[in-house]
């Protein structure tokens, strides 16, 4: 329900028993296209339906089950839970990402969820930048009954996260979740401040942190890939959470991502609420990138 | 990171063509790499297509100018169309109504609308000297109203006192009462981001369009966006009327094909372009560096300009 009503609709269109055949193959392609999954991997995916099935009778359904077998395959190694080590204390988990993606939403999220499992769970306000980003963590802290460390507006923000992180080991709390400010990928400066944040908080606790998640808006298009990339090479991802996926945009880069990084994808948000967060399933998203309701 | 559509067009036409007009069978070949390079910019499919059977029309038969190669001579073309599909000329935010103008900031969550009002109401007062009140009518995120009222201090434009408990109409009316008594010439408001498929949020934003009567609606967009630029500028067109669309985080590295997508379905103006976190990154747009960004190159065109 979620990702594609409509890519189910264009498949079901294009072949109502018919030839499996080019003409088919490019018509699943563009359909894929349509769903941000990109060129290359929607020419890669495309393909692999027809192979050696060329010729052969299909109705929309095969092809649909076909497409989200394939679709499941690449996704299918990338799902997994988010583990958190309860050796670790507490278990530091940095959320990174571009502006507006979603990452104060997540984390609130997360915290609720974290909490509701038993754990203690600190919030640090790492975003020191934006209007407002400390008053927004600090609501999305009483709300989830979560202790949040904070600074002042424009304040160092590796200093902040070096003192969240001592206070909350402190406090004994089994979670600390420290917010960044929004950064584009191809700004230096602020990646180097992201950098900065990850070595300070190293010299209280050498191993952390033990999570990076970068959290991903399912409305973006290619410039994904190039997030991943740079996020995963300055601040380490280990993670991803796409966000925005109860909205029209599909998320298909997703696929091309998980094709091409390996990177484990662990919640996909699914609104504004608390509660709006969910295990990323591979078998489920595959499905809706092809149509299956 | 992308490979110059130019480069892959002399590839193909150099070969195929010496000089003389462009052949059909020319023009065919470079279109499947304008397609390509049209959808690794996020250029929405169908968009795609009709700016490609557009191109076939026209550059079939064109002469190729002595001193650049076929493949520079598509480009060329390809640069042209791209320019007038996004809209030739600069359209400014109009105030030309009686004061207050309203303008109503809209778009999906996250997308920049807020700061975005915070940098429009600062080159209204500052350099168009304006007296601009701003109003949040974003009851729903947590301190997006405490938000606008620290951006306003930054900038030095007022906002709308926080009233809790009302609903976005009703700010709407009581942003537009204060700018009358206020004297204000302009009343920004900034709205809450919502999905187009939240049917009780896109009922919400045509109530306030109603209220409020806004000269300005604006769309907010993330130059990130991919192939859902379409459905979401649809949307809100035929939900709230648009007047126009902002182009933000086109200081990333995106190839913002999104512009080209949104501008193709509404025909709606891309009125200004964000280009950073800070109040003053708000320029005005000019097709021809989004067009450039779309190809991934730029001096071609001024090379096949000179010749
Ligand atoms: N519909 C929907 N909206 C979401 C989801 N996740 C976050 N949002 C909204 O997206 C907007 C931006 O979310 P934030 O959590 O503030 O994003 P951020 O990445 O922290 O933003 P910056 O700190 O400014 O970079 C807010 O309006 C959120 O309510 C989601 O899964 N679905
Ligand atoms: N780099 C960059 N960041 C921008 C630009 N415009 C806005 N932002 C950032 O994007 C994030 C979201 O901006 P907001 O103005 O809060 O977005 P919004 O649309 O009001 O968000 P909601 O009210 O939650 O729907 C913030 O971190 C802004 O600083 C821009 O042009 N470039
Ligand atoms: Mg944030
Ligand atoms: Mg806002």
């Amino acid at each position: 329900k979620r990702t594609s009503a409509s890519i189910g609709g264009a498949i079901a269109d294009l072949v109502t028993k018919r030839r499996l055949d080019h003409a088919v193959v490019e018509e699943l392609e563009e359909a894929l296209i349509r769903a941000d999954l990109g060129m290359e991997t929607a020419v890669a995916i495309a393909g692999k339906v027809g192979e050696g099935r060329y010729d052969k009778q299909v109705t929309p359904e095969e092809v649909k089950a076909i497409l989200a077998a394939e679709v499941e395959t690449i996704l299918a190694p990338v799902a997994k839970p988010l583990v958190i080590d309860p050796a670790k204390k507490p278990f530091v988990v940095l959320v990174v990402g571009v502006n507006g993606s979603g990452k104060t939403t997540t984390i609130g999220k997360l915290a609720a969820r974290l909490t509701a499992e038993g754990r203690k769970v600190v919030l640090a306000a790492g975003d020191t930048f934006r209007a407002a980003a400390i008053e927004q963590i600090k609501i999305w802290g009483t709300r989830t009954r979560s202790p949040v460390i904070a600074g002042t507006q424009g304040g160092d923000a590796a200093s902040l996260a070096f003192e969240a992180l001592e206070t909350a080991r402190s406090q004994d709390a089994d979670v600390l979740i420290v917010d960044t400010a929004g950064r584009l990928q191809n700004k230096s400066t602020l990646m180097g401040e992201l950098e900065k944040i990850v070595r300070v908080m190293r010299k209280v606790d050498a191993s952390a942190p033990h999570a990076v998640l970068l959290v991903l808006d399912a409305t973006v298009g290619q410039n994904a890939m190039s997030q991943v990339e740079v996020f995963t090479r300055t601040a380490g991802v280990t993670g991803l959470v796409m966000t925005k996926l109860d909205g029209t945009a599909r998320g298909g880069i997703l696929v091309a991502v998980a094709a091409k990084y390996g990177l484990p994808v662990h919640f996909i948000g699914v609104g504004e609420g608390v509660d709006d967060l969910a295990p990323f399933e591979a078998k489920d998203f595959a499905k809706a990138v092809a149509g299956i309701e | 990171m992308f490979d110059g559509l130019s480069e892959k067009l002399s590839g193909i036409l150099d070969r195929l063509t010496r000089r003389g007009a462009l052949t059909a069978a020319d023009v065919d070949a470079a279109a499947r790499e304008v397609r390509r390079a049209l959808l690794e910019a996020d250029v929405a499919l169908d968009v795609v297509r009709g700016f490609i059977d557009k191109l076939k029309e026209r550059a079939v038969g064109v002469e190729v100018i002595k001193s650049v190669t076929p493949g520079q001579m598509v480009v060329k073309i390809v640069h042209d169309q791209l320019i007038e599909t996004l809209g030739s000329t600069a359209d400014p935010i109009d105030l030309n109504a009686p004061a207050p103008v309203p303008i109503m900031m809209v778009g999906l969550q996250g997308s920049g609308k807020t700061t975005t009002s915070a940098k429009i109401a600062k080159r209204l007062s500052d350099t168009m000297k304006r007296k601009v009140l701003m109003a949040s009518l974003d009851t729903r995120r947590p301190a997006a109203q405490e938000q606008l009222a620290v951006l306003g201090t930054q900038v030095g434009v007022d906002t709308l006192p926080i009233v809790a408990g009302q609903t976005p109409v009703q700010i709407a009316r009581r942003a537009l009462d204060a700018g009358r008594l206020g004297g204000y010439d302009v009343v920004i408001l900034d709205t809450a981001g919502r999905t187009t498929l939240d049917e009780a949020m896109m009922l919400e934003v045509a109530e306030v369009k109603q209220a409020a009567t806004p000269h300005e609606v604006l769309l907010v967009a993330d130059a990130l966006t991919g192939q859902d630029a379409v459905n979401l500028a649809r949307s809100f067109d035929e939900r709230v009327g648009l007047t126009g669309i902002v182009l933000t985080r086109v200081d990333g590295d995106g190839r913002g094909g999104a512009a080209l997508s949104m501008r193709a379905v509404t025909g709606k103006p891309i009125k200004l372009i964000g280009v950073g976190e800070k109040l003053d990154a708000l320029e005005d747009f000019h097709p021809s560096r989004i067009a450039d960004r779309i190809l991934g190159m730029g001096d071609i065109v001024s090379l096949v300009e000179k010749a």
